[in-house]
């Protein structure tokens, strides 16, 4: 049997007390080492799910386990502390801290992380070793690339650099947030095939949440929100 | 750690509103440190001018005017007081040492003191010290005369040189007593005081120039040689002031109230400490409104500061997102948005310092030419460096604002990107 890296029971949230619920998950589980395609269109409650399971909110009722800790139990800078170790993250466009160099961004969550710093120097790395591995991975590790001003890079390279930091310090769960609307095409397919790549080399369990069917047909598991959320089932 | 190094840098990043913040905030330090220096400085050069004497006696006029003129040589004397009464409290029996003093000629711009040999024998400044010859030894003649330290440097005289001493106090003076010049005899080492920028000759030789002038006005056609003057009577008719140390300090409020009652002409006598302390009093309301005003341009800094990074904050809302994704908490984003401002506040203080510094050693010689101050340029005294931690608290608190906006935006938005 393989091991569960997300598991959420009976999960209701609604932004405000009075209000009608925005998610209502009564049972989810992702196992660990998954790729998993989550689709819903914007306003489907995506960004809620996503900032449930990274802790910064917290549900009304119901149980959000991750790994094996229930992240809705944990104090708030337990949660932060808990994201920072365990989660990476990629988000939809200006991903970078526009004063810090390609590589400073990518070991920017080490910075805040001693677990994921260890992890890298337990592999006999240091972070900027480890940084431009990550970053030769996905094509970006040429001279002219690394030594760039993050704000000239292209969106595709951005992106990549965002992929990187999201990786490093293998963190047992990506997220990744519509990181390819602002990709062509045809740079979506390579992103993310380089995304799996990675995830599967540090045994990432990767959530991937967009709008974007044409995607859906390079996961072997994806899932409509809509299922998850019975609210969705009831108004649809 | 990791704070600090983001917030050098995200400041390295707006590095041209952030040194134009930092050069507010550094003037503004500056100007109030400058201040603050002036003030201690100036106090400083005041007391130490004169110390060991126990009365001062002039004309009747106020005290302070009294105290200017005599020993710091600013301003005038509005009368003079007559060689009688001068001898009448000399030869007092509680009276250990007198100094006659007589002003009222200079020499380029320099004023020329009469005086007794007492002067350098009993005349105490800074803690006791007596005066010190560099070069050469007191007046003997009555055409010679003592150079102050900065006299002789600023003119390059040496001693057996022959100046002109010119009648008035003014830098530039057509009546000059030319026909009677006075041979250097020596030079005083530096004092740090008024004494420096004197010229100190006997008071037989201020009586010797001024035969055959009267009213200070030289008589046309009456031409009386250096060598006849000189051997004529040159006891002095009067002296402009007298200094006083007494065998007992008991015995000062007695003398004082003597003289001031002394039925021969109307006199004055003051306790040098006790009207500088008047002096202080007087100046302290301008110098704590001076204070208070440069305390005011160094907030208007701090403000300037603030609104910069309030304006800079709502710009800043992805970074705070971005930065709480990969793990920074809430105070993390409070600890940068303030770690910051206190960057900023503390970076203006320190090139503040710098600026001071660079300042006072530009200005020192000016300063001193000008207004006779000698600035010290000595380590920041305990009271500046008060001054600067205040200013790096104010900073702090100041920088809370912006960072406490910080950290209510970051709990309300949390990872989500808002433009």
């Amino acid at each position: 049997m393989t091991e569960t890296a997300i598991s959420v029971n009976d999960l209701r949230y609604r932004w405000r007390k009075g209000h009608a619920d925005v998610l209502d998950i009564p049972s989810w589980k992702v196992a660990k080492g998954e790729h998993i395609f989550i689709r819903g269109a914007s306003g489907s409650g995506k960004s809620t799910l996503l900032a449930l399971l990274a802790g910064v909110l917290l549900p009304q009722q119901g149980d959000i386990q991750i790994l094996d800790k229930y992240v809705n139990r944990l104090s708030a800078s337990q949660r932060d502390h808990f994201r920072a170790d365990h989660i990476g993250f990629v988000f939809q466009l200006f991903n970078l801290i526009p004063y810090l160099s390609v590589i400073e961004n990518v070991i920017l969550p080490c910075r805040f992380s001693r677990f994921r710093k260890s992890k890298v120097n337990a592999c006999g790395r240091s972070l900027e070793q480890e940084a431009i591995r990550l970053l030769n991975h996905l094509d970006m590790a040429g001279d002219k690339l690394l030594h760039r001003p993050v704000t000239e890079l292209s969106v595709g390279q951005q992106q990549r650099v965002a992929t990187a930091r999201a990786l490093i310090g293998s963190p047992e769960i990506v997220i990744a947030d519509e990181p390819t609307s602002a990709l062509d095409s045809e740079m979506r397919e390579a992103f993310i095939e380089l995304l799996f790549q990675e995830c599967r080399e540090s045994g990432s369990t990767l959530l991937f949440v967009s709008h974007d069917r044409q995607l859906e047909s390079l996961f072997r598991h994806h899932i409509p929100l809509e299922e998850l959320n019975r609210l969705e089932q009831e108004t649809a | 750690m990791a704070i600090l190094s983001l917030a050098i840098k995200s400041l390295l990043n707006r590095r041209f509103t952030a040194s134009l913040v930092l050069i507010s905030i550094a003037l503004s330090v500056a100007l109030l440190l400058g201040v603050e220096r002036l003030r201690v400085e100036s106090r400083n050069s005041f007391a130490n001018t004169i110390s060991g004497t126990d009365l001062i006696v002039g004309a009747r006029s106020g005290s302070i005017n009294l105290l200017l003129y005599s020993v710091f040589r600013i301003g005038d004397a509005t009368n003079n007081i007559s060689w009688k009464s001068y001898r009448h409290f000399a030869n007092n029996k509680m009276v250990k040492w007198s100094i006659p003093i007589s002003l009222g000629d200079s020499h380029r711009g320099y004023r020329v003191m009469g005086t007794s040999e007492d002067y350098f024998r009993y005349y105490r400044y800074s803690k006791h010290r007596q005066l010190e010859f560099l070069k050469g030894k007191p007046f003997e003649q009555v055409y010679q005369a003592v150079l102050g330290h900065e006299v002789a440097e600023k003119l390059g005289y040496s001693v057996g040189q022959e100046i002109i001493i010119a009648h008035g106090a003014g830098k530039t003076s057509f009546s000059m007593h030319k026909d009677k010049p006075f041979t250097v005899s020596g030079i005083l080492a530096a004092t740090g005081t008024p004494l420096d920028r004197t010229v100190h000759v006997s008071l037989q030789g201020i009586e010797a120039i001024h035969k055959g002038w009267i009213q200070g006005r030289k008589v046309p056609g009456l031409n009386i040689s250096a060598e006849r003057a000189s051997r004529s009577d040159l006891t002095p008719n009067s002296i402009t002031a007298f200094m006083l140390g007494l065998k007992s300090r008991i015995a000062t409020f007695g003398l004082q109230r003597e003289i001031n009652e002394y039925p021969g002409e109307p006199l004055q006598a003051i306790l040098p400490g006790i009207t500088l302390q008047q002096l202080w009093d007087m100046m302290a309301v301008a110098e704590n409104a001076l204070l208070m005003v440069t305390g005011l341009v160094v907030l208007i800094g701090l403000v300037g500061m603030l609104t910069v990074m309030l304006a800079g904050l709502n710009e800043r809302r992805r970074e705070m997102a971005i930065l709480r994704s990969v793990g920074a908490r809430p105070m993390h984003i409070l600890l940068l948005i303030t770690g910051e401002s206190l960057l900023l506040c503390l970076l203006g203080i320190a090139a503040g310092l710098v600026l001071l510094y660079t300042g006072l050693f530009i200005t020192q010689p000016y300063i001193e030419t000008l207004w006779g101050l000698y600035l010290s340029i000595g380590l920041p005294t305990e009271r500046e460096w008060g001054l600067m931690g205040l200013i790096g608290l104010t900073g702090l608190v100041v920088g809370l604002v912006p960072g406490y906006r910080a950290y209510r935006y970051s709990l309300a938005d949390g990872m989500s990107i808002r433009i």
